[in-house]
């Protein structure tokens, strides 16, 4: 009864109905090509969407990075990595600059991206015009329509309500002019990063059994008013306490001694790079 | 390095996978796979209904290292499911032809063929029995040759006899409509994503593999008064039918040809509701339609309901939420409900300093909206 599992989990047939999905995806940007989404040995809703475009595109060269909430150390960042080492074999890295493939779950990495990386986004609710209608049905031809009133409304009336666009994480973006997408819940302040990225960035969602993307050199523009205009987290007057930057998404912690809030990289693996920027400095410097 | 509340770690995972082990463990007993197969029936069933892989004996595997943990059972099914190749589809199963075990109607005392009560808890008295904590093999063993020489004395068929089924009987009284069968192939949802409106053939699929619990409330919702099929169950039946496939690359094709791989027990029924129509005078006329339910191995309760959610569904017209499909199909699956649930204990810190933010730049004060 004991079997070995196949290379990348999945049957070889599986793995080209996914690439297939990927190859509709990368030719439509920002269009949700649904697929048969096979359950996975990880839960639904914690990255299995993510993972079956990672185990259908990895190769035995590859080097995969997975980062949950910026941290490669996340339990489910651990878990997944677990899985598809086991399964492939491939190296595995926290070096943004050495992977190939980079999964993640809320962020893009703070350190830019070449045309030699993929990035796997794990997106949790695809639909955009989800929150403005339920019906799967109806959100279909809306997207087909090019009908995206319902989430300018949704923008306007926050603004009538706040003084100014309050959306969180996930604030939809216009993909090649076409269609409206869920960037999957990176922070509003990642958003740019996918604007004209010189990686591909794939988006799988496998609960919701859709896979999209944004190919390389793609316009992507954050929904916004031109009276008023996209916003991001704003970490104004903050840095990493660890190793000072600046201009870079921060996680707030609790000093639980002081109870003083301070600040910290929330992407680890560039905050390790900064720290260790410096150290080789200082030596320097103190050499000379 | 500071305090860093984000990171699990890897050490602190591999800690908490060894605890889970040392958790079932502690106790210092082992439960065979045989063991379970023979006296969890209903355990093994629903794990294989709900996550369609009819295997008895991985099942019963899932359960042991699942620990009767249902959702995490079929979890682990459904993953394995994942890794194999799906390369044939079975010939249509003709329902007629099962061998059956139990066959019941509650709409008819009197159904051609008779009504076959079978194994069942329904008639027996939920009373806590005891003499389980002291039951030994001997006993056992004894009781069985007992009952097995009363059934050598009582079994009488020549033949292999089937049952014909109530409804067609009632069809000859011209009760029920008579439709051409839809021959169609079925679109396999575990190959191609669910489109809305969908097709009756993936509604019965997505069904058949809810999870037990949440079909038996939607169910139950709608029989209570949350949707407006209230049947009937004209006849439940359980037993095993055969399953044969085409050879894949034969271009002429008999029935002789097909192969027989093996047999699996589902539950079937069929049940009679009741519904308004409009004639061609515009004037409102009952009429019976029939709602479908089948599921692995034995499981009456799941069948009954997903007749009619399955009747639910063939009339989407009405405002109750059980009559909407994307509601019931898309929130009735076991390995997406628990999963989406379960992920809100993976640590959500970069999408809530994104709502900090929003909400703090709110509570700031605004600048006043210019007309």
């Amino acid at each position: 009864m004991k079997a070995n599992t196949h290379f990348a989990f999945f049957d070889e047939g599986s793995k080209k109905e996914i690439r297939r999905a990927i190859m509709k995806a990368v030719a439509i940007p920002g269009y949700q090509v649904p697929f048969a989404s096979r359950e996975m040995p990880i839960a639904r809703g914690w990255g299995t969407g993510g993972l079956q475009i990672t185990l259908s595109i990895i190769g035995k060269p590859d080097v995969l990075k997975v980062i949950d909430q910026g941290a490669d150390e996340s339990v489910n960042a651990v878990s997944i990595k677990k899985l598809v080492h086991e399964t492939t074999n491939v190296e595995l890295t926290e070096q943004t600059s050495e992977a190939t493939i980079i999964q993640s779950r809320h962020r893009i990495p703070e350190v830019p991206l070449t045309k030699d990386q993929i990035i796997v986004l794990q997106v949790p609710t695809p639909e955009p015009l989800r929150g403005v209608e339920a019906r799967e049905f109806m959100t279909k031809r809306m997207h087909s329509e090019d009908d995206y009133s319902g989430v300018w409304l949704m923008l306007f009336e926050q603004i009538m309500k706040y003084g100014k666009t309050a959306t969180f994480a996930d604030h939809p973006v216009y993909v090649n002019g076409r269609y409206v997408m869920a960037p999957s819940p990176i922070p509003r302040f990642d958003n740019n990063k996918m604007h004209q990225s010189e990686s591909l960035i794939l988006l799988g969602a496998g609960r919701e059994k859709k896979i999209y993307a944004v190919p390389p050199y793609t316009n992507v523009e954050s929904l916004a008013f031109e009276d008023y205009p996209f916003t991001v987290e704003s970490f104004e007057g903050l840095h990493c306490h660890l190793c000072g930057s600046t201009d870079i998404f921060l996680d707030e912690l609790m000093d639980q001694q002081t109870g003083i809030t301070i600040h910290q990289c929330n992407d680890t693996s560039f905050c390790m790079d900064q720290l260790n920027k410096k150290e080789k400095a200082e030596v320097q410097t103190s050499y000379a | 390095m500071g305090y860093v509340p984000v990171k699990g770690g890897t050490q602190a995972i591999d800690a908490s996978i060894q605890r889970i082990k040392y958790e079932r463990l502690r106790g210092e007993e082992i439960v065979d796979i045989e063991t379970i197969m023979s006296t969890m029936r209903g355990m093994v069933d629903q794990v294989m209904s709900e996550s369609s892989l009819y295997s008895p004996y991985l099942a019963a595997l899932a359960i042991k290292q699942a620990e009767g943990s249902m959702e995490e059972a079929v979890f682990l099914m459904r993953a394995h499911r994942s890794t194999l190749p799906r390369p044939y589809y079975s010939q249509t199963v003709e329902p007629e032809k099962m061998f059956v075990e139990r066959r019941i109607s509650a709409s008819f005392k009197d159904i051609p063929g008779g009504q076959l009560l079978g194994a069942t808890y329904d008639y027996t008295h939920r009373l806590l029995d005891f003499e389980l904590i002291q039951e030994n093999l001997d006993d056992n063993l004894q009781w069985l040759q007992n009952y097995q020489d009363q059934l050598k004395q009582i079994e009488a068929f020549d033949e292999v006899k089937y049952f014909p089924k109530v409804v067609d009987y009632l069809r000859e009284e011209g009760l029920f409509e008579t439709y051409e069968a839809d021959n169609t192939s079925p679109i396999d949802v575990t190959k191609q994503s669910l489109q809305f409106p969908t097709t009756r053939s993936e509604r019965l699929q997505v069904l058949t593999r809810g999870q037990t619990g949440a079909v038996t409330s939607l169910g139950y919702a709608s029989l209570r008064g949350y949707g407006q099929v209230h049947p009937t169950v004209g006849e439940v039946r359980v037993g095993s039918v055969p399953i044969y496939v085409q050879h894949p690359n034969e271009m002429e094709h008999s029935d002789e040809d097909e192969f027989y791989i093996g047999e699996i027990k589902v539950t079937e029924v069929e049940s009679f509701v009741p519904t308004t129509v409009k004639n061609e005078n515009n004037e409102y006329e009952l009429e019976f339609e029939i709602g479908y339910g089948i599921c692995y191995g034995q499981n009456e309760t799941k069948a009954i309901a997903m007749s009619i959610l399955d009747q639910c569904l063939e009339h989407p017209e009405s405002d109750f939420p059980t009559h909407d499909e994307e509601f019931v199909l898309l929130h009735i699956d076991s390995v997406e409900s628990t999963g989406f649930i379960s992920h809100l204990k993976l640590p959500h810190y970069v999408t809530f300093q994104s709502k900090l933010d929003s909400i703090r730049q709110v509570k700031k004060g605004v600048p006043t909206v210019e007309s």
